[in-house]
């Protein structure tokens, strides 16, 4: 169900930047640290995008590993595994600089040809 | 007919937190304390409500409480606090395709009117019972409550981490039932130590109202905490 608004969140972003031209791709950014199971994401767009200038476009993503940095040693890394204590100084005070992501990076639309004079 | 590439970069959730810093508007302006409450359904997040307010507001260091019940259907939650004789207002969220999992900063939006703001210090909003969507979109909130209950697992934090970060106090209710269950508390400290350090954890029982006084403690300082932290 998650996905599901997710993937109305990115339609309705696509939709706004499209300026009303026939979108092709669309192409987001996800941070694994958002758990958002791309497969599922892929289906709802395709649900949701039915009736919109996105409706038939093809959804394509990137995952984002997470990266934290410790502001109490500076020791910067990256975890698979929901471990957010940092392994170098055992501090608490830790900053998510990568993971978070949830963006729409690009879309792809259909113009019509302009005439260069 | 030609393909042309359009740059974005733009964060998919960005029109929910435009509406929810417009509810922030509206909270700092009447100097209202915004907490949304969140769990999996079931941990008796209503219940701790009942206990928690039935005190009134000298209960809470003279903070007058109001209560946004978010739920897919039905007023049930919100007829359970009606005795409290305080604003409660209940959201559906059963409008959508098939009911929304989560409540979002525009649903928040749309019952402010119905909540007298002026007269209210600590609004709390109890959103849908789920370990996972609500804690993506925020409402306008200045803190988050999650409450987990020794009824379920105790490596939850492990698996629903995303929640267990978005918030700055974890209850454990239910902590009347640990004898009858094999729930290991120092496992589940474990597990949200490194899922969220530091976090503020209080073991609470709803039912016998164990607990329930550092929870009333906790949300009366809330105001302060949160105009230094400003």
């Amino acid at each position: 169900m998650h996905e599901l608004s997710v993937a109305s969140a990115v339609v309705d972003t696509a939709v706004r930047h499209a300026a009303g031209r026939p979108v092709t791709a669309v192409h987001v950014r996800l941070g694994v640290l958002r758990q958002v199971v791309p497969g599922s994401l892929e289906f709802f767009f395709g649900i949701v995008a039915r009736d919109t200038v996105c409706e038939g476009a093809v959804l394509t993503h990137e995952v984002v590993q997470a990266r934290l940095h410790c502001r109490d040693c500076t020791h910067e890394w990256t975890i698979d595994v929901p471990a957010f204590r940092c392994p170098q100084c055992d501090g608490v005070d830790v900053e998510v600089q990568a993971g978070e992501e949830l963006e729409v990076e690009t879309i792809e639309v259909e113009e019509e040809q302009e005439c260069i004079a | 007919m030609h393909r042309v590439k359009v740059r974005v970069v733009e964060d998919a959730l960005g029109a929910n937190t435009t509406i929810a810093n417009a509810n922030r508007g509206d909270f700092d302006r009447d100097h209202v304390t915004v907490v949304n409450l969140m769990s999996a359904p079931g941990s008796g997040k209503t219940t701790l409500l009942e206990k928690v307010l039935d005190g009134g507001a000298d209960a809470l260091g003279g903070l007058r409480a109001g209560v946004l019940e978010g739920d897919v259907q039905g007023s049930l939650d919100a007829d359970r606090l009606s005795h409290l004789h305080l604003p409660v207002v209940q959201i559906n969220t059963d409008g959508g395709f098939g009911g929304e999992c989560h409540l979002d900063a525009n649903m928040v939006r749309s019952a402010l009117p119905a909540l007298p703001l002026a007269e209210i210090d600590l609004l709390i909003v109890e959103n849908v019972g789920n370990l996972v969507c609500p804690a993506e979109f925020r409402i306008g909130e200045d803190a988050r409550i999650m409450v987990a209950s020794v009824a379920e697992g105790a490596d939850k934090p492990l698996k629903y981490p995303l929640m267990f970060r978005a918030c700055e106090l974890v209850i454990l209710n239910k902590i009347d039932l640990l004898p009858y269950v094999d729930f290991d508390v120092e496992k589940f400290r474990h597990y949200l130590g490194h899922v969220h350090p530091g976090v503020t954890i209080l073991e609470v029982s709803a039912r016998t109202g164990e607990g329930v006084d550092e929870v009333r403690d906790w949300l009366a300082r809330l105001p302060d905490r949160v105009a230094s932290a400003a």
